[in-house]
């Protein structure tokens, strides 16, 4: 094997480890930041013996031998958390190794260790750019430049958003803790939206190029499976779990072959993926047997299962689908709901009635300067032969909308009107 | 990306014979390791070759059907996982995690699904350009 392959294999086992690494030092050092480093360098050891001595045989506890044993000796030469070493030292037997512990027991303590560590990324200290870093570089594996990449920002700019988030964690003193009871009520729906923030960033990109990155769909539904593992009776997680499997299975059928947006109702059925849509379904089952029927993601899962059930655009059913958006307007009550409950309107009871709502929230102008508001009200309009009104509002959407491929869309919309003939 | 990992039938799974309790158990263990860990996309365990049969088509465009069992064992597949995971690397070191308690010789086989991101986002000449464009401007602001 190359050093190369090692390198690859390194970061390999990294991507796997990581995670469960610093959540397991997080519990003995109490300071995010510190396990991390630790943890890095327990890498930079694997990174400097494994091309040599190869890749040991249970690479996970290699590295949180490794990490453990400097964490003992940064600990020594500071005063300040002296405490912290015989906390440290009770995890490692008397030759540094890990001490033996039942299997069943080390899982359970892994389990929380690993929740412990996303309810602190996703600490309410923390703005949401930081947890959405943190979380991906913590709990995602991913390193600073692949979070920058993801993102489309210089790789500067995540490494201070993670270094000033670590300070504030610090700073903060929090608890390494799950939340329990009214605490987790409170705390759980800020994990869940940072993670289906990353995915949404995938899947509608809101800068850039591309109208999709699904490496961070990828990286977000990995991560909504990891939290259904850790938290399964959690109706909620099950819901973004659904939610997010669901749309995922659509991410092929939404770009054209010139990578151009395809809208939902437009897509080629037969290029969904299936087997994600079966497993957002069994997500979707489980989320409600859990008694999770009101819950925002758990109504957004059902309404992209209504789509995903649907054989043929024809065959979705509206009416459903506007019943399950009146609960969504009562329980998750915002204008963008109101715009999607508007359309459902529309294909169900016709564009007038659509195109009613859509007024009626232009007039709030809550919704000002988003782009699918005349993106939605040109398609009425032009449903109801307003041609001249809707390609106004088609134009408006372009000049709104940040996203390169999106724009060229509206504006063939735009144009599309303009010679009906050729329609 | 994803790949499709298959276990390779041997002269026990080809004779219909259950692994021991101890390998089940384990591979049970495995199985919600690799859930838990959010990688595992799919996974099935597959009956003999007795039980199935092959579909063979000739140039001329006529079909023939021939039952099992099949008698290349080594290269007959006994179960499989779909995993999706970061790297070929990933996949082989999830693979290499699995357990083989009963001590027989085995080969599993990994193979990379195609998908989307074949052709997606990392490969876009854009999305180069766009990168090259913020490595410049990272530089300029060093």
């Amino acid at each position: 094997m190359t050093a190369t392959d090692t390198h690859r294999v390194i970061e390999a086992v990294w991507r796997i480890e990581s995670a469960r690494l610093i959540a397991g030092l997080t519990r003995m050092v109490r300071d995010v930041g510190i396990a991390e480093d630790l943890a890095q360098d327990a890498l930079v050891a694997a990174l400097e013996r494994w091309p040599e001595s190869g890749v040991p045989d249970k690479p996970g506890a290699w590295l949180m031998t490794t990490a453990k044993r400097r964490g003992i000796d940064v600990i020594r030469r500071s005063a300040r958390l002296e405490d912290k070493q015989a906390e440290l030292a009770r995890g490692l037997g008397p030759d540094g190794a890990v001490a033996p512990a039942a299997d069943a027991a080390i899982d359970d303590e892994v389990g929380d260790d690993l929740l412990s560590l996303i309810f602190t990324c996703c600490h309410p200290v923390l703005s949401t750019e930081a947890r959405i870093a943190l979380t991906l570089r913590m709990l995602g594996g991913l390193s600073t430049e692949e979070i920058a990449r993801a993102y489309l920002v210089p790789s500067a700019t995540i490494g201070q958003r993670i270094s000033r988030a670590k300070k504030t964690l610090a700073a903060a003193q929090l608890p390494f803790e799950v939340p329990t009871g009214d605490d987790l009520a409170a705390r759980l729906p800020a994990v869940l939206d940072v993670v289906y923030l990353i995915f949404n960033e995938g899947y509608s990109a809101t800068a850039g190029d591309d109208w999709m990155r699904p490496g961070l769909c990828e990286d977000a539904l990995r991560l909504g499976r990891i939290l259904a593992g850790l938290a399964p009776r959690e109706p909620e997680v099950h819901g973004l779990v659904a939610l997010m499997e669901i749309q995922a299975s659509r991410i092929r059928a939404r770009l054209g072959p010139d990578g151009e947006p395809v809208l939902l109702l437009e897509q080629d059925r037969a290029r969904w993926d299936y087997l994600l849509i079966g497993r957002g379904l069994v997500a979707l089952d489980r989320a409600q047997a859990l008694g999770g029927t009101t819950g925002p993601y758990a109504v957004q899962a059902a309404i992209a299962a209504c789509h995903a059930r649907a054989r043929s655009a024809e065959e979705t059913d509206w009416v459903q689908i506007v019943g399950l958006y009146d609960v969504l307007s009562r329980i998750a009550p915002s204008p963008v709901v109101e715009l999607n409950r508007a359309v459902a309107l529309g294909m169900a009871h016709g564009p007038a009635s659509g195109l009613e709502l859509v007024d009626a929230i232009a007039a709030t102008s809550a919704l000002e300067g988003y782009h699918l508001l005349p993106s939605v009200r040109g398609d009425l309009l032009a449903k109801l032969g307003r041609a001249e009104e809707a390609r106004a509002e088609f134009a408006r959407a372009a000049s709104l909308t940040q996203n390169a491929r999106e724009r060229a869309l509206l504006h063939a919309r735009a144009a599309g009107l303009g010679h009906p003939s050729t329609g | 990306m994803r790949f499709m990992v298959m276990i390779k039938a041997n002269a026990d799974s080809e004779a219909g014979l259950m692994p021991s309790e101890q390998l089940l158990r384990d591979m049970g263990n495995y199985n919600e390791e690799l859930v838990k860990a959010g990688v595992m996309l799919a996974g099935e365990g597959l009956h003999p070759s007795s039980k199935g049969a092959r579909v063979r088509f000739s140039p001329d465009g006529k079909t023939t059907v021939v039952d099992g069992p099949f008698t290349e064992t080594k290269e007959l597949v006994a179960g499989f996982w779909i995993l999706q995971v970061k790297s070929k690397e990933e996949a082989m070191e999830w693979v290499r995690r699995v357990p083989n308690t009963d001590n027989v010789e085995s080969e599993i086989e990994i193979r990379q699904v195609f998908e989307a991101e074949d052709f997606g986002d990392e490969f876009t000449p854009e999305l180069r350009e766009q990168e090259d464009r913020l490595r410049a401007e990272a530089a300029k602001n060093a």
